[in-house]
This record gives structure tokens, sequence and C-alpha cells, in this order.
């Protein structure tokens, strides 16, 4: 041929090539390793996450110095004595975050209050420790009761999620599962144990099957699924209530619209005392995120999941059926989710109401996000949600700040998380990034340091770290390094 | 205008991608950057267009400083891109594409008078053969590249800086651009024409600067050997061709007959193909781009929809067979591009090189993965094709796109096979890794197995195939042995039957190639 060299056409083993070497070669990885510990930690999801709260409890005292009838008699005569208005704008602040802690997680005076009652009538040891720590911890359990719905539907989300697709039928399948658990639960009678689980399954296949339909419609005619779960919802919510209209659902008293409790064989058993709401289903919580984890990083079929939900062209020329594994994302996903409904009305409900799913499957989606849809972030971030708002709850009634500020500091911290750099940003941790732009637009930048201002030690060498590496900057989208 | 870039550093966290380069570049010359995936040459270039701040150095034109904050600043200057994957808004007709961004306008509303007039002089100055009103997305790639070049010119560049401008063309569209390019340097334009193709620079360039690891490692006349280059480029003795023994081809395993698919749109895509690959050849598809090749490696996959034809794999029919029965037919398949149809971005490369195997053992038992089986046999795909990656558990989205395509073909490779089919094997790969790929190809071949290898670089047909069949507009217009003449491949690929192209071939027509080696230039 017309570019042959003759006498060149020396084998050069590969591997001896002294090609040149991508920037996540191993000796810059090693390098980089102690280097940039700090930085990665800095740049670490955990404390952008810690920091959207106190920004937002920032924001949220602001508000509840506005919203304090103290605060603001005592700001009308501000210039006369300031030390009124600062007294009671610490006074305000103080007292709805301690009643949001005492509300939330422990409460001192029920506590105290226990433990010097069993000591005035000679107790001493355990025999007070027990009783008073368990009231103490109430509020702590009352939180955990309300996570645990939170947590299981969090969970389906994150199947979803984490697949590529936006499951938005959270509340859908909550009711279906719920209404499935219940209607076994009160309609039939069955031996202790063997009932509850049954009316468990019928709640996971119920949702399962919910969701599957929404996966169904997507393999086989492309609906998008945020359409599909949206309409589904509504489907759920007015079935439900014209369900509780009926005899069937109703039973004898067909003049309220709640159904009759479900059996007692059917109720999930409650483990730390009849005092607390605290039942079973956190178990099961622990265990669907148990379930995620192998799921998702042990599976073939998470596997199969993840790859349709990153590239499902590549999952379909490797052989993976794209469509089945719609469905089956979102059987796996509506199982979930109809289990935390089913649990809902097992553990703390037992009667179905036409508000049985509450807010649980829209906060879900907030609590998947929130904890990066991995198990462990999600048990955390279930319980984060549910103790604002047990503890906002409490604030209301004991220091009357309005539980819409409670939302508010919800809505507040997911903003901020959603939006890193910003977060960054007001820590002064380093300079905003805009997504996608090269950085150092400004005409100064002629140093490396220059496009990354460094207030501290532990910013010392961020400039790149969400810069346009050299491959994103659109020249070379086939993913060589230019 | 002259160009002159002094001592150019450009810094990525602890990567220096460009370490002092000193370039410059003479008005009215074509200047080549040549270098391999990965040498700092797009990084230069986006210094020099402002998209990048340069960590040291300077930029002169006519040895005046200047500085760039960004692509706004350098066009003023009269520095005009044209990226390898074009900054065009596929809806818009031509017209409005060239104006975007400066429009002209008339009490307020768009001028597209004057726009259209532009496209017309430009075109009419170079021989374009565009309209203005066409939208861009209904083009050939080639005419949407010319698009881009108007819309630098419009802007009145003096310097136009080519960023792998032949990696979308073909032959046909690539001499077409040459002539261009010595068209505008004539005119006084300065050239920057970045690649990794030696015969292209040898074709068109006046002077060549060679970059590699970011550095400028020397700098050659176009009449310098093109294994001089190759080896400057990649830093040691490289083969630009590939020692083969000849095949010995055994009974026929597939058998293709009257294959034909038509698309959603009922436009029949592949028409009445037929085709036999037997054991131990290599069956090179040759083509320009979108002359049925996709469909027709899809249609052995089973990835396409209106399939009717038979295809026998072994004797047995595989058309109606899902995908995956097809790969467990034993079928090994790197596809045509591998960031789209072949790897999952955010999974590791462990993960990516049992995608298709990941149900069976010893990588799974249907239900659950064998993790540690995966991690194994991705440090020995690591190992055997010398990908460079920090671990087997990064994301293959951070590796370089020529080792992600030696992970695709580690993929494919891994496992007895009953067919392979690779649609360009390496495409966006460097010198180095090409001749390593090829090698493996052959040896796969040698193994006995039967090799289908597309591929719109007839480089690689003609190194790489025993047999060559030419693909036209859905069929096959002919079938000829691997050491066919050139030029009449190239004939057939621009729809000439065999016997029209000997024939044309024997008369005179030659290509760019060929006149080059009549000249003396390339050996």
């Amino acid at each position: 041929m017309s570019q042959a060299i003759e006498g060149s056409a020396r084998p050069v083993a590969p591997g001896t090539a002294n090609e040149p070497t991508p920037p996540a070669s191993e000796e810059n990885a090693r390098r980089e390793d102690a280097a940039t510990l700090l930085q990665r930690i800095a740049r670490g999801n955990v404390l952008v996450v810690v920091l959207a709260f106190v920004f937002a409890f920032l924001i949220g005292s602001i508000l509840i110095l506005v919203a304090s009838a103290e605060v603001r008699a005592a700001a009308g005569y501000l210039f006369a004595r300031p030390a009124d208005t600062f007294r009671a704008a610490w006074d305000a602040i103080t007292g709805a975050y301690a009643a949001m802690f005492r509300g939330s997680v422990f409460d001192l005076q029920g506590f105290t209050r226990v433990r010097e009652d069993l000591e005035s009538r000679g107790g001493s040891g355990s025999y007070v420790w027990g009783p008073a720590l368990l009231r103490g911890f109430k509020p702590l359990l009352e939180t955990l009761t309300v996570a645990t719905p939170l947590i299981i539907a969090s969970i389906g989300m994150a199947v979803s999620f984490r697949s590529g697709l936006f499951n938005i039928g959270g509340t859908g399948q909550l009711i279906v599962g719920a209404v499935a658990a219940g209607f076994v639960g009160f309609a039939v009678s069955l031996p202790p144990v063997i009932h509850v689980l049954v009316c468990i399954a019928a709640a996971i296949i119920a949702g399962g099957l919910y969701g599957g339909l929404a996966g169904f419609l997507k393999a086989r005619f492309g609906a998008s699924e945020v359409i599909t779960t949206i309409m589904l919802n509504w489907i759920a919510v007015y079935g439900l209530a014209y369900a509780l209209t009926t005899s069937a659902f109703t039973g004898a008293n067909k003049a309220q619209p709640t159904s009759p409790s479900v059996g007692e064989n059917a109720v999930l058993p409650l483990i730390a005392g009849s005092q607390n709401r605290l039942h079973l289903g956190l178990l099961i919580a622990v265990l669907a995120a148990v379930f995620l984890w192998w799921l998702m990083s042990r599976s073939a079929m998470g596997f199969r999941f993840r790859a349709v939900g990153s590239n499902p062209r590549a999952a379909e020329v490797a052989g993976i059926d794209v469509g089945r594994s719609a469905i089956g994302v979102m059987f796996a996903a509506g199982a979930l989710v109809g289990l935390a409904g089913g649990v809902h009305i097992l553990g703390t409900e037992h009667r179905l109401t036409g508000n049985v799913a509450g807010s649980i499957g829209f906060d879900a989606i907030t609590v998947a996000l929130l904890g990066r849809s991995g198990p462990l972030g999600i048990v955390l971030a279930g319980i984060l949600f549910a103790g604002l708002s047990t503890g906002g709850r409490f604030m209301e009634s004991n220091q009357s700040v309005p539980l819409d500020l409670v939302q508010v500091i919800q809505a507040l911290v997911v903003l901020f998380i959603a939006a890193p750099p910003l977060v960054r940003y007001l820590v002064g941790l380093r300079s905003v990034d805009r997504p996608g732009a090269p950085r150092a637009r400004g005409r100064r930048a002629a140093s490396p340091a220059a496009a990354a201002p460094a207030p501290s030690g532990s910013s010392a060498a961020p400039a790149s770290s969400s810069a346009p590496e050299p491959r994103s900057a659109g020249t070379d989208t086939k993913g060589g390094t230019a | 205008m002259k160009l002159e870039l002094r001592g150019i550093t450009k810094v990525f966290g602890t990567f220096v991608a460009n370490d002092s380069i000193d370039l410059v570049v003479e008005p009215g010359e074509i200047h080549s950057l040549l270098g391999e995936n990965g040498a700092g040459k797009s990084t230069l270039m986006n210094v020099l267009y402002g998209l990048y701040q340069p960590d040291g150095g300077q930029i002169l034109l006519d040895d005046r400083p200047v500085q760039f904050s960004g692509p706004g600043d350098a066009m003023r200057a009269g520095i005009g891109m044209v990226h390898q994957h074009f900054m065009l808004v596929p809806p818009f007709t031509v017209a409005e594409n060239v104006v975007l961004g400066h429009e002209p306008t008339k009490g307020g509303l768009l001028d597209l008078a004057t726009a259209r007039r532009t496209v017309r002089e430009i075109s009419a100055r170079f021989g374009f053969d565009l309209d203005p009103d066409a939208i861009v997305e209904e083009l050939p790639v080639g005419a949407q590249q010319r698009v881009e070049i108007i819309k630098a010119l419009s802007r009145r560049a003096e310097i136009l800086v080519l960023d792998e401008p032949t990696a979308v063309l073909t032959p046909q569209e690539t001499d077409e651009l040459m002539a261009i390019m010595r068209q505008l340097r004539d005119e006084g334009t300065s050239i920057v024409f970045i690649t990794h193709k030696l015969r292209e620079v040898k074709a068109v360039a006046d002077r060549i600067t060679v970059i590699r690891r970011g550095r400028v490692v020397g700098s050659a006349d176009p009449s310098a050997d093109q294994t001089e280059l190759a080896s400057l480029m990649v830093g040691r003795q490289v083969a630009l061709t590939l020692d083969k023994a000849p095949a010995e081809p055994g009974d026929t395993a597939l058998q293709v007959r009257g294959l034909t698919v038509t698309d959603e749109a009922g436009v029949t895509t592949l028409d009445g193909v037929d085709l036999d690959v037997r054991r131990g050849e290599v069956l090179g598809i040759a083509g320009v781009q979108g002359n049925g090749q996709t469909e027709l490696t899809e249609a052995l996959l089973g990835l396409q929809k209106n399939v009717r034809g038979s295809i026998l794999l072994g004797g047995e029919e595989i058309v109606g067979r899902s995908t995956r029965q097809v790969l467990d037919a034993g079928v090994g398949f790197v596809p045509e591009d591998r960031t789209h149809d072949a790897l999952v971005p955010d999974f590791s490369v462990a993960e990516n090189l049992v995608l298709d195997q990941h149900r069976r053992p010893p990588f799974g038992s249907g239900l659950s993965l064998k993790l540690k089986a995966i991690h194994e046999r991705a440090k020995e795909a690591v190992r055997e094709y010398d990908v460079r990656t920090g671990s087997v558990d990064s994301a293959v989205s951070t590796l370089s796109g020529g080792n992600q395509q030696k992970i695709v073909m580690a993929r494919a490779l891994g496992r007895d096979l009953s067919l392979f089919i690779a649609s360009q094997p390496t495409r966006g790969v460097d010198v180095g890794s090409i001749e390593f790929l090829h090698r493996r190809i052959i040896a796969e071949r040698d193994k006995g197995t039967p090799v289908i290898i597309v591929s719109t670089e007839l480089d690689e047909i003609t190194q790489l195939s025993d047999r060559i069949a030419v693909m036209y507009r859905g069929s096959i217009l002919g079938i000829v042995p691997g050491d066919e003449d050139r030029d009449v491949l190239g004939l057939m690929m621009a729809g000439y039957t065999v016997e029209a192209a000997r024939e044309a071939v024997a008369g005179g027509a030659r290509t760019t190639d060929t006149q080059l080696v009549d000249e003396g230039e390339i050996v």
C-alpha cells in the first residue's frame, strides 16, 4: 500500500509504550491521596449537608424573630431600650430551637419529673433510670415512628432515582399499599403472625403492580413516567376517597369516611412500651435499607437497572432488555413504597382515612435526594426530616412558633443542598464555579491560584476540583483528554 | 496575520496539559499541529481561543501581546475556530447559524437578507455549494463543516483553527476540505490544522509542529518521512503496517442472504445484502459513513426491528432473536460509537468489562454478582490491553478515548467467540494503540474466528481485511480481494461498480494519495 514503509515494522510490545498518561494515572492518584484529603472532605457532600442545615436554621431564626410578638413589641422602642429587643430576640430564637430539640429528641423536663417522682417514692438504680430515660427519649421514639414509613418510601424512591427514572408516584403507590394492607387487615381474619405477614405481602404486591403499571406504560408506549405516576397519584387519591364511601370499606358506619381498624393479629407490635407508638416497622425499615444496598450494589438486577439508567443504548447493545428493566425498576420502587404504606397502616394508623398518605409520598422524594439515594444517607435523612416535623409540632404548641416555619426550614435545607456551590460560596470555601462554564473568565487570571480566593488552609488548591478538566471543554467529547 | 505563542503553560490540578509551548504561525501558511490524543493540542487551541486562561506565557498577534478573556475577544482579534464537534444550532438555517451571535438588524428586526447575502458571497468565493436557507441538521456532515468555516470567515477570521476537522469526513470530503484549505491559504488566511493523521498532514501542511505530553517535541517539513513523524509523535518506534500471515479460511460460519432492513419511516436502509464469512478470515466492510453499515451490524446483533431475509450463524437462524440470545450464541460486538453504544459512563472499568456477561458464570449467578471474579477479570484485561487507569474501580468516563476503546475491545474479545464484529475498532485511538488493537484482531482471526470489520478508514480496511465488501446506499456493490487497489476502493465507495472502478483507474483516475505517491512525497 501507498503508506507502507519498509523496515520500520518492528513490533513493539504494548505496555512499553511511552504514551501520554491521563491525569487519573496511578502515580497522580497516589500523590493526590494525601495532599487533597482535606480538600475532598471540604468538597464532600456531608459538609454541604451540615452547612445547609446551619444556613437554613440561620434564616429560620430571622423568621422566628419576625413571627415573635415579643420581639416585635420590643422593637417598637428599640432606640429607647435596645437591650430589650436583643434579649427578646435571643429568647425567641433559643426558646424555639430548644423546644424543637425537646419535641424531637430528648425531653429533659419529662426525664427530670419522672426521675424525681420515682426517687421521692424511694426508688433507686435502674428502677428509676429505666423509666426516666424512656420518658426522656419519648420524643426521639416518636420521631423514629414518624420516620419509619418515610424511610421505607424513600428507599423505594431511591431505587427509581438510581435507575434513572423519576418516580413521582409515591403518594399513589403508598395509598395502594395502605389500602391493600388495610383491607386484608380488617376484612379477613387470620391467625397471629400469619395475618400481619399476609397484610404486608398484599401491600408489597399492590404497590409493585401500581408502580409496575407506570413502568409498563413507559416500556410499551413510551409514556413519560413523570406524567403517568402523577396521574396515577390522583387516581389513587380519589379512588380511596370513593372507596371510603362504600360499605365494603367503611363497614356498618357509612356516615364516616373511615374504615374499621385492622384486626388485632394484623397490627405490627409495639417495641418500646405501650406509652410509645414505636412499632416493629422500624426493623422493616432497617431491612429495607439493607435490601437497597444489596439490590443496587450486589445484585445482577440492580446492575441492569443502573446500566439502563445511565446509558440505555449501551445496555441494549449489551443484551439488556431496556423495557423489561423499566418495568422491573418501577415494580421494585412501587413495592417498597407500597410496603411503606402497609407499615404505616399496620403500625401507626390502624385504619384507612382519606388522608392516610399525608405528605409522605412527596417527602420521600426529598429524603431520597437528601440521602443521596444511599441506604445510610436515607436512614439519617429520614430521621432528620421526621425530627423536624415532630419537633416543629412541639415548637408550635410550646412556643407558639407557627409550624409553617418548620416547613420553610425544610424547604431551605433542600434548596441549599441542591446548590452546593452556593453553600461553599457562603462560607468562602472557594469561588463559585458556574457549571459548564470554563472557569476564570476574569482578566486577571494569570496564575494557577488566581481563580480561587483561598481564605483558609483547607482550600489551598481547590481551584481545579470542579473546574472543567481538559476533556469537558466540549472539544473532545469522545473522552480523550485534550 | 502572524500568530505567535510564547511559553504557553496550562495546568489542570497536578496535570500539566501544556508545558511552555512555543509556536509561530506565519501569515498564509498551513501549520499542522500533530500529536496523539491527550497530547495537549486542543488545550493549546482553547487557550488561544480564550476558552482557557494560560497559567503562563503569552499570545502575540502580529508581534503585539494580546489577552483574551473569552472567545468573543479572540473572534474580534481575527481568530476563528472550527471545533471537532460542531457548534451549530441544528434546526436553524445556514444563514441563521452563520450570523448567530452578531446578527445584522434592520430597525430592530433580524436582517436575514444580509445574512443570506453573506453566505452566498463566501460560498461563491470558495465554490461551496451551500443554500443559505437549508436547515443545518438536514445537511451532510461535510456541508455542516463548511457552515462552520463560513461562520468563521464571515467574522473576518485571519487565523483559522481547525480542530481534527477530518475525523468526521469521508475520504472525498477530506479531499474537498484540503482544497478549501489551500485556497484559503492562498488568499492569505493562516490555518492551524490539528490532527493525528499523518497522511493528511503530509498532503496539506506547510509546517508541522509535533506535540507530545504537552510539550513541543519537534517540528518538521511535510517532506519528512511518515515513520519519522509517527515516532516523534508517539515517542517510540511504531509500525505503520501490519505484519500478518495470509488467512487460512475454513468453512463458512456466517451466511447472510437477502438481508433487508426498513427504518421506522419505512425507508429501506439495507437492501438485499448477501454475505459469507468463513472461519479464520477478516471480511472488511468499506464505505462512506451512512451507507447501511450501521444497519447491517445492528441487524446481525438483533438490534434492528424490521428485518427480512436470513442470517445463518453456524447453521442457525438468528434473525428474530433478541440481542441477548445473539450474544449468548457467541457473538462479540464492538459498536461504532463507544460513548453512545458501548460504555456506561459512570460504571467502573470493571463493571463495563462485564456489561454483557454479568448474568453468566463466573461473573454472576443470575441473582447476584460475583464481585471477586469481576474484579479479577478486570485486572487481567487491564494488564493484557495495557489500559491506563488508576484503578479498575475508576469510572470509565475518567479514561481517555483510546483507553475506553481498549475496554470495549477487551470486553468483546474476552471469551470464546463464534463471530467477531467490530465497527470502527480504532476510532479516536492513537497510533501506538491502533497497532496493538489491530494485532489483537488478527490474533482472533488466527484462532479461527470469523471476523467482520466495518470501517470508514480505508487504511484500516486494507490493512486488516482478507476480503473487502464495499457498501453503497444500503447494498453491497461488490466484494473484492483484500489487496485491491486503493483507488478502485475509493471509487467504489463513491458508487462505481467493481468493473467501472477498475476501468476508471486504468484510465487514470486517482485521488490525493496516489498523486502524492507519484510526486514522490509518500513512499
